[in-house]
């Protein structure tokens, strides 16, 4: 920001590079060096990065699931309770708890709960619904959603010291350094 | 940043002409940006006539309203008409644009990347469209809530033992899916509207839409977690809405409709209509935005040879009806599909078999799937042919039943056929502010299927 009252920390310190590969070797770098609060920043997933930097499968999964059998049986118990207590009606002599002809809507409201989950669950762990990010300060940054390839490493990282870090990262042969900053 | 070049390709590239990451982001996103681009009177004719259809819905709906269903051509026994027949045709049409984003996506078809988002909207405009018809065609139509289950003071429930609520849930959890896995997809192409907006209006707007994503190798591996999981979960789901649609008949007792074929023909006449729509849309839509080189003849022949595969499903599904009623024994299922063929709506039949079955045909032959213009004309009578295929399952069956003293021959009136040509205006109404306002590629899919974006493509090649 370049209003002057408004006193500015550091928050990342940002690296670019050329391509998907650089930022790969970049991320594995950074991970054997023990850095912990970093993360990199594409245009697309890219594949292999998840391994690059160690991470651990996504629980969305596991969200997914869950949520798809609440519904399951939400959807079960909606259908018994309406048919055969709340409103218990003889038509075509079916029984008033025909579970197979609810498999239909059960199986319409799981798959509404596992996409729903899945959704939301993610948007959960992405934090996505937070409009600001201390990231969005900077001009260079706006690269990254066209064709910018960057490793970010944290202040707030334990390892990080303003000059190691940053000469760390000029070792990895960048195409451009900053440093970006929060309000304070 | 990476402008690499590539000179060596082993296959096919995806992309011709190998464009770099940023020229896809300006060629997807500029069209958004600007009225500049590059043909805005034929943008502005083309949405000015479907608004004017969009009216021409929005005033036979009104009438409908104020006088009854009795404006329309359905009588007793023919009391599912055209309503019946357009809401099957449109959630047919959608379900290709679910096909192509899940089922190609579990399959790893990667070069759906160029036409999934265009498919996906014409998904949801279709299942909207397609929901207009069931909304008005009941006679008090103040009372379509009722369909819901909610406790009211009536201290009624709707019967989960009927097909007619199972669609309810299937149709709207098909929207609700179908919307929230296109939203999804559009987050990172929003996000990158965001950082490339100049106004501060388009920084508002796409500001929100995006969430505050940033393309972080954190945020993507979630991402493309609940991506998979929406594929994962679409696909059964696509597979689902049209055999719930088609137990609306099979469930019945009617000759020509209680068959336990309906649910898979159903559901191969819907890819096959779908993938009819996509093709013609996608023929107008490169050539007018000049995105042949994303959309490419490679895409449109991989259309054509879906397009002749389920062709060939339905004019098998055409054909074993004979057989099953054959072999059946049953009088009154040889007399239906005698009359289906050769009685009061012969011409109907032989409309549906000869678009849906012959002329696919022509697919055999490279010549003919690279041949635009016969493409187009192709993907129209596929559409025509399959709207005929409703036409006839829905009128031949109720016309003649079991009892002769209660046939009667069904004719559409004028109310039919305009809410059928409104529900157009509203189809092609949001696709034109789809086209203008959305990016019509999903943008950060296609840049990940370029070869400069696989991480090993050009290890030790850049170094000189």
């Amino acid at each position: 920001m370049n209003q002057e009252n408004i006193k500015m920390v550091d928050h990342t310190v940002m690296a670019y590079f050329k391509g998907p590969a650089e930022l790969i070797h970049a991320a594995k770098q950074a991970r054997e060096a023990g850095y912990r609060k970093y993360d990199t920043y594409s245009p697309f997933p890219i594949h292999g990065m998840d391994h690059a930097m160690g991470l651990k499968p996504s629980v969305v999964g596991l969200v997914s699931a869950i949520g798809s059998f609440c519904f399951f049986l939400i959807a079960l118990s909606l259908q018994w309770w309406t048919s055969a207590v709340a409103y218990p009606l003889v038509l075509s002599g079916k029984q008033f708890f025909s579970y197979q002809a609810f498999v239909p809507i059960m199986f319409e409201l799981s798959i509404l709960g596992a996409a729903l989950s899945a959704i939301f669950g993610m948007f959960h762990f992405n934090k996505l619904g937070f409009l600001y990010h201390p990231l969005f300060n900077s001009e260079k940054f706006k690269a990254i959603s066209d064709d910018g390839f960057a490793l970010g490493i944290e202040v707030a990282d334990p390892l990080f010291d303003a000059t190691k870090t940053k000469d760390f990262l000029n070792s990895l042969n960048p195409i451009d350094i900053e440093t970006i900053g929060e309000e304070a | 940043m990476s402008q690499i070049s590539i000179n060596k390709s082993t296959e096919t590239p995806l992309i011709e002409n190998n464009p770099s990451f940023h020229a896809i982001t300006e060629k997807i996103s500029h069209i958004t940006e600007t009225w500049k681009v590059p043909h805005p009177q034929m943008w502005l004719l083309g949405f000015g006539a479907a608004l004017s259809m969009l009216a021409l819905m929005v005033g036979s709906i009104g009438y409908l309203f104020w006088k009854g269903i009795g404006i329309w051509g359905v009588q007793i026994p023919n009391a599912w008409g055209w309503a019946i027949i357009n809401f099957v045709f449109w959630v047919g049409i959608g379900h290709a644009g679910t096909l192509i984003s899940a089922i190609l996506f579990l399959f790893r078809q990667k070069w759906r990347t160029s036409i999934n988002r265009a498919a996906e909207a014409m998904t949801i405009f279709a299942v909207m469209a397609a929901l207009v018809f069931p909304s008005i065609h009941v006679g008090r139509v103040w009372a379509i809530y009722w369909t819901l289950p909610f406790p009211n003071q009536m201290q009624m429930w709707p019967n989960f033992r009927s097909p007619l609520l199972w669609d309810v849930f299937a149709v709207s959890t098909y929207f609700t899916v179908s919307l929230l896995f296109w939203y999804v997809g559009l987050i990172p192409d929003i996000a990158s509207l965001r950082d490339r907006a100049k106004t501060r209006v388009r920084k508002i707007v796409t500001g929100i839409l995006s969430l505050g994503w940033r393309g972080s190798n954190r945020q993507w591996q979630h991402y493309e977690k609940a991506y998979l999981i929406l594929a994962g979960v679409a696909t059964p789901l696509v597979l689902s809405v049209h055999s719930v649609v088609s137990f609306d008949f099979a469930v019945s007792q009617l000759p020509g409709w209680h068959t336990t074929i309906l649910p898979p023909y159903f559901v191969a006449g819907a890819i096959f209509s779908g993938f009819a729509m996509v093709l013609t849309l996608m023929i107008l839509v490169r050539k007018a935005y000049k995105i042949e080189h994303i959309i490419t003849m490679g895409h449109l022949d991989k259309i054509c040879k879906v397009l002749l595969a389920t062709g060939l499903m339905v004019g098998y599904a055409y054909t074993i009806e004979y057989f099953t009623a054959w072999y059946s024994g049953n009088p009154y299922e040889s007399f239906i599909f005698k009359a289906r063929a050769g009685g009061q709506y012969a011409w109907g039949y032989w409309i549906m078999f000869c678009c849906n079955v012959f002329v696919p045909q022509v697919f055999w032959f490279k010549k003919m799937r690279s041949n635009l213009v016969v493409m187009f004309i192709v993907s129209i009578l596929v559409n025509i042919g399959m709207w005929f295929e409703r036409f006839v399952i829905v009128v031949t069956s109720l016309a003649q039943d079991y009892l002769p003293s209660s046939w009667d021959y069904f004719s559409p009136t004028f109310w039919d056929v305009s809410t059928f040509v409104g529900t157009f205006g509203l189809f092609f109404t949001m696709f034109m502010l789809f086209l203008k306002f959305v990016p019509m590629v999903a943008v950060s899919e296609v840049k990940a299927v370029l070869p400069q974006a696989d991480p090993h493509h050009h290890e030790g090649e850049h170094q000189s």
